[in-house]
């Protein structure tokens, strides 16, 4: 792996048409098994909170996933270099998107996050992480580690992540802001910037933390309080946590067998389809099909490390690192969350909840992976400075 | 870009990305410690946790246990009640139910108030009562809308119902809601529509009568439905209880008599209440249903206070039928003999203040017996005033007579009898003029027809019977049925005969002052006493005047009084009788007796239920043994005047 055949190098250091055969013998086919087990965890896991039955829930799954499963090998074709072109582009769409929903977005659960476009309900805060990541990297493919260390080179990539991520705080949605920034800031690490760099601003952040607390929503710091205490308010907002906790404890070690859930299946659990899909998991199949399914999830972002590693230009790299740290937030928000971790944020499991939006945006994401896994030896232009 | 800088900057980026790599994984790691903490260290507690959430405990009311008269007859009964629940716990919003409810069946303001108070006070789990006495078409009108009705369900219950209504009110007594002062941590007083006992027998015995709750365990989900049933401990069903009253010869009784008066029949031999009348009553019938106000104000204002048994919480002065017990007084005190005799001129002159006899030109010279055939007050004021009043009080309390008599009737008035120290702790003198008075039966002395009827029974039998009304528990007869079951009083048989003849005479001699008492021949043989309490004071100059009680209103007329056992030569009943202002105990109250105590004596041996059980009983330990000596004829005795 360390030197790339010949074949590989042919096609892709000089030759920009190189054909779709070749590009497919490139795909890294063990990685599409791995997301179709973890879509496939995800089918059997609807399939029991549709109360044993495909509808309504699993077969919508499976085919949402067949359709990103095609967008994905799809754009993995697509040669590395037009994305890179395309990039500034697809930040400003996403940034239109973003305006566009806080002008008629659809409301919901007091935010304003969905936005109608046709049959499909859109997010754009989700398809933002991937345009900003997108953006971020384009911005940083061609700065040396010199260039990265003069502030004045950063003062733009930061006026470019906080503008989508106040607009998505403004929606009002905490959780993705936050992941937003995170993500971000994940880019700007692997980028070069200096480590002192995020002291400072880390320890800003710390001292502002108290102010901001008080200019949050009234369910904002409800979830923020009741996280602390959640039998504080057992029938309203810590009942969420409360009943996760106890259908997750309640699997103990092998579950209570597939089908068998009874928070589940009682409907104790809330919103088991979607953000609580992995508590579901949890309590039919016990901890070892809970660790069975965090070891898939966490493989799917070793790949995205190991394409960002062996990737051969930074705009691959930073692509490859930024939507792998995208996608192992959720992961970790969504699963840290239902074990009563960290106040509940609606944040959906990927690949494995119901909802067509998450699924598309997240197939999206490993399309631009795998695009940058294909494309990892591509030769950009000469650098012009 | 120098390939040198790219070398830089990729080792950069690989450094910085093994270090992102290292923190993923640190916090992946993190998360399946928290996985296995949930799971594996706390997995126990979270499954007690879970199995609590689905598995729901529900009561079941067992029924209550039914009232039976002393032949069985059904005097208190469960009717079937349809009726609306409410479970707090499967519906989110109470109010909003209730407002759906109320569209299909209206409910009132004062309603909804009160159910969204039960939904409060109670387990999220256990129903609360909407509404209750459902037409069918109001459970059709319900059960199509149910849909919309999460948390409703229709449930059939049991209402109390008592056939014999007014006739056994004050006896059995009624059932309502429980108050805040009757939960005593019984889970079954938390149920919807749960009646305890408010008075009378559904209160003395509501433990027996209630029984205990089962439980029933339900797979509830969410919102509390129910999805299957796991396990069901029946509970223990009320016992009947059945009373000593014959409820046929109770409505008998009760026919025979009007406003303000009251009837106690005892069984002398045992103490068992017979019949037990008080005018006027009430339905309890509609306390089961729920009672408007108005009818409440109606019987708590009307003065001839309907609520109140007046056999056991009317208070009155004995008057003359008390004169057995000073006679008996005087007689332990030796203060008199059998045959000693009094002069009675009319009046009893103590200092200044003259004591006046019933009959204004007196009585001339008696002994005992005459003086209680004609019920002379001027021989009784010599004997209270040589006894005193602590003895007679003593010898009064010994019958029975402002004590507690225990009886299965709560908030029953156990009446009064003073004493010497008494009035003195009260900050006044004891004159002995207050002795005299006493001596009549009139003074502080006050007492319920109930005890009245316990002194004749034991004047009867020489036994302390107690009087008490449960004469079985689920068919099971109760102990103190049998008349041995009663310790004797320790009064001498003579003395207690000499008062036997006594109330003879009063009823069967010429010129005694009960002679309306008298049983016709077929029946048997009565013995009793009359009395008449004043209720106001007749002055001086309304006596000179030679004033007539008739011409008085009747609420100042005086009570009339009579107490009487039969037959006399082998007492079975013993009877008092208490006419509110019948102005004279031998022209209003012995006629009652009469009537009353010939129904009970062809009722009992016709239908021989009680006479069958003390038949069991060995002759000589029965009460009536002792009497069996006394000759059948009436006594032979001299009548003096």
């Amino acid at each position: 792996m360390m030197s790339p055949g010949f074949f590989e190098r042919r096609l892709l250091t000089r030759d920009r048409g190189a054909g779709i055969l070749e590009k497919l013998w490139l795909i890294p086919w063990s990685f599409v098994l791995l997301l179709c087990a973890v879509a496939a965890v995800g089918y059997v896991a609807l399939y029991s909170a549709g109360g044993g039955a495909p509808e309504p829930y699993a077969s919508k799954h499976a085919l949402r996933f067949g359709f990103g499963l095609v967008m994905m090998l799809s754009i993995a074709m697509v040669d590395i270099r037009l994305i890179a072109k395309l990039s500034w582009l697809g930040y400003a769409g996403g940034v239109a998107l973003l305006v566009l929903v806080a002008l008629h977005g659809q409301v919901g659960k007091g935010a304003q996050r969905w936005i109608e476009i046709g049959p499909v309900q859109l997010q754009p805060s989700e398809l933002m992480k991937i345009m900003l990541v997108l953006g971020l990297a384009a911005w940083f493919h061609r700065a040396s580690w010199e260039r990265v260390g003069n502030p004045l080179f950063l003062i733009p990539p930061i006026i470019a992540a906080l503008v989508p991520v106040g607009l998505i705080l403004k929606q009002p949605n905490l959780g993705t802001g936050m992941i937003t920034l995170m993500v971000a800031g994940s880019v700007f690490w692997a980028a070069g910037v200096r480590w002192w760099k995020f002291a400072g601003v880390l320890a800003l952040a710390g001292a502002i933390a108290p102010i901001a607390y008080d200019r949050l929503h009234d369910y904002q710091r409800a979830r923020i309080t009741t996280f602390l205490d959640p039998e504080s308010d057992p029938l309203g907002a810590g009942y969420n946590i409360i009943q996760s906790k106890i259908a997750l404890g309640s699997g103990g070690l092998w579950g209570k067998g597939f089908l068998q859930g009874t928070q589940g299946h009682l409907n104790f659990l809330p919103e088991k389809q979607t953000d609580f899909i992995f508590t579901m998991i949890s309590e039919e199949f016990g901890l070892v099909g809970a660790l069975t399914t965090l070891l898939l999830l966490g493989l799917v972002v070793a790949f995205a490390l190991m394409v960002a590693i062996r990737c051969r230009h930074q705009f691959g790299r930073l692509v490859a690192i930024g939507l792998g740290v995208n996608f192992f937030l959720y992961v970790f928000v969504n699963i840290a969350m239902v074990t009563g971790s960290i106040p509940v944020g609606g944040v959906p499991l990927p690949l494995i909840s119901h909802g067509g939006s998450a699924m598309i945006t997240t197939m999206l994401g490993f399309g631009l992976l795998m695009s940058v896994y294909v494309h990892r030896n591509a030769e950009f232009g000469a650098t012009r400075d | 870009m120098s390939k040198k800088e790219e070398e830089r900057r990729r080792g950069v980026f690989t450094r910085r990305a093994l270090m992102l790599g290292a923190g993923q994984l640190g916090l992946l790691g993190f998360l399946g410690y928290r996985l296995q903490k949930l799971q594996l260290e706390q997995g126990e507690r979270y499954a007690t946790l879970a199995d609590e959430n689905r598995i729901s405990a529900r009561l079941i009311a067992p029924p209550r246990g039914r009232v039976l008269d002393r032949v069985g007859r059904v005097v208190g009964a469960n009717d079937l009640n349809w009726r609306v629940l409410l479970t707090a716990e499967q519906t989110q919003d109470v109010g909003a139910t209730l407002e759906t409810f109320s569209k299909i069946i209206p409910l009132t303001e004062q309603e909804r108030a009160r159910i969204e108070r039960e939904v409060r006070r109670r387990r999220r789990f256990v129903p609360a009562v909407v509404r209750e006495f459902l037409t069918w078409e109001e459970m059709a009108k319900i059960e199509v809308n149910a849909p919309d009705l999460p948390g409703i369900s229709i449930d059939v219950g049991t209402t109390r119902q008592y056939p014999w209504g007014e006739h056994l009110a004050h006896v059995v007594g009624y059932v309502a809601p429980p108050a805040e002062a009757d939960i005593d941590g019984d889970p079954l007083l938390e149920l919807p529509g749960i009646r305890v006992g408010r008075s009378g027998i559904e209160r003395f015995h509501d433990k027996i009568l209630r029984g205990s709750a089962g439980t029933v365990q339900f797979e509830v989900n969410a919102v509390g439905r129910v999805i299957r049933e796991l396990d069901r401990r029946e509970g223990a069903r009320g016992q009947d209880i059945g009373i000593s009253i014959d409820a046929e010869l109770q409505k008998a009784v009760r026919n025979r008599i009007e406003e303000g008066t009251s009837i106690v029949v005892l069984d002398a031999r045992n103490g068992e209440v017979v019949a037990m009348a008080s005018q006027p009553s009430f339905d309890p019938n509609l306390f089961s249903s729920g009672i408007s106000s108005a009818q409440w104000r109606e019987w708590t204002r009307n003065r001839a206070t309907p609520l109140i048994n007046k056999t056991t919480n009317g208070l009155y002065a004995p008057g003359s039928t008390f004169k057995m017990v000073v006679g008996l007084a005087a007689l332990e005190a030796k203060t008199v003999t059998h045959t000693e005799r009094v002069f009675c001129p009319g009046h009893y002159d103590l200092g200044d203040t003259r004591f006046h006899c019933w009959r204004r030109f007196g009585h001339g010279s008696m002994d005992m017996r005459a003086a209680l055939k004609n019920s002379c007050d001027v021989y009784f004021y010599e004997l209270a005033k040589r006894t005193g009043i602590d003895r007679i009080t003593a010898m009064a309390k010994r019958f029975g007579l402002g004590v507690d008599l225990e009886i299965e009737l709560p908030g029953t008035r156990s009446g009064f009898s003073p004493t010497r120290q008494w009035r003195i702790s009260q900050g006044k003198p004891w004159n002995l003029g207050d002795t005299i008075v006493h001596g009549i039966g009139q003074g502080f002395y006050q007492f319920t027809p109930l005890s009245l009827a316990t002194m004749t029974a034991r004047l009867a039998t020489g036994r302390a019977v107690q009087p008490h009304l449960t004469h079985s528990i689920n068919g099971k007869e109760v102990k103190g049925i049998r008349a041995e079951d009663w310790p004797l009083m320790g009064i001498p048989e003579r003395d207690l005969k000499l008062m036997r003849e006594g109330m003879w005479a009063v009823v069967n001699e010429q010129g005694g002052s009960g002679g309306s008492g008298k049983l016709p021949a077929s029946v048997g043989v009565l013995a009793g006493k009359t009395g008449s309490v004043q209720v106001r004071r007749v002055s001086r100059e309304q006596r000179e005047r030679g004033f007539r009680v008739e011409t008085m209103p009747r609420e100042w007329r005086p009570h009339a009084l009579f107490v009487a056992y039969a037959p006399y030569d082998n007492p079975q009943y013993a009877i008092s009788v208490v006419v509110e202002h019948g102005t004279s105990g031998g022209s209003a109250a012995a006629p009652l007796a009469r009537e009353v105590m010939t129904d009970v004596m062809n009722r009992f041996n016709r239908t021989n239920a009680p006479a069958a059980r003390s038949a069991d009983a060995r002759p000589a330990d029965t009460g009536t043994a002792q009497v069996a000596e006394v000759p059948g004829t009436p006594p032979n005795g001299t009548i003096r005047r």
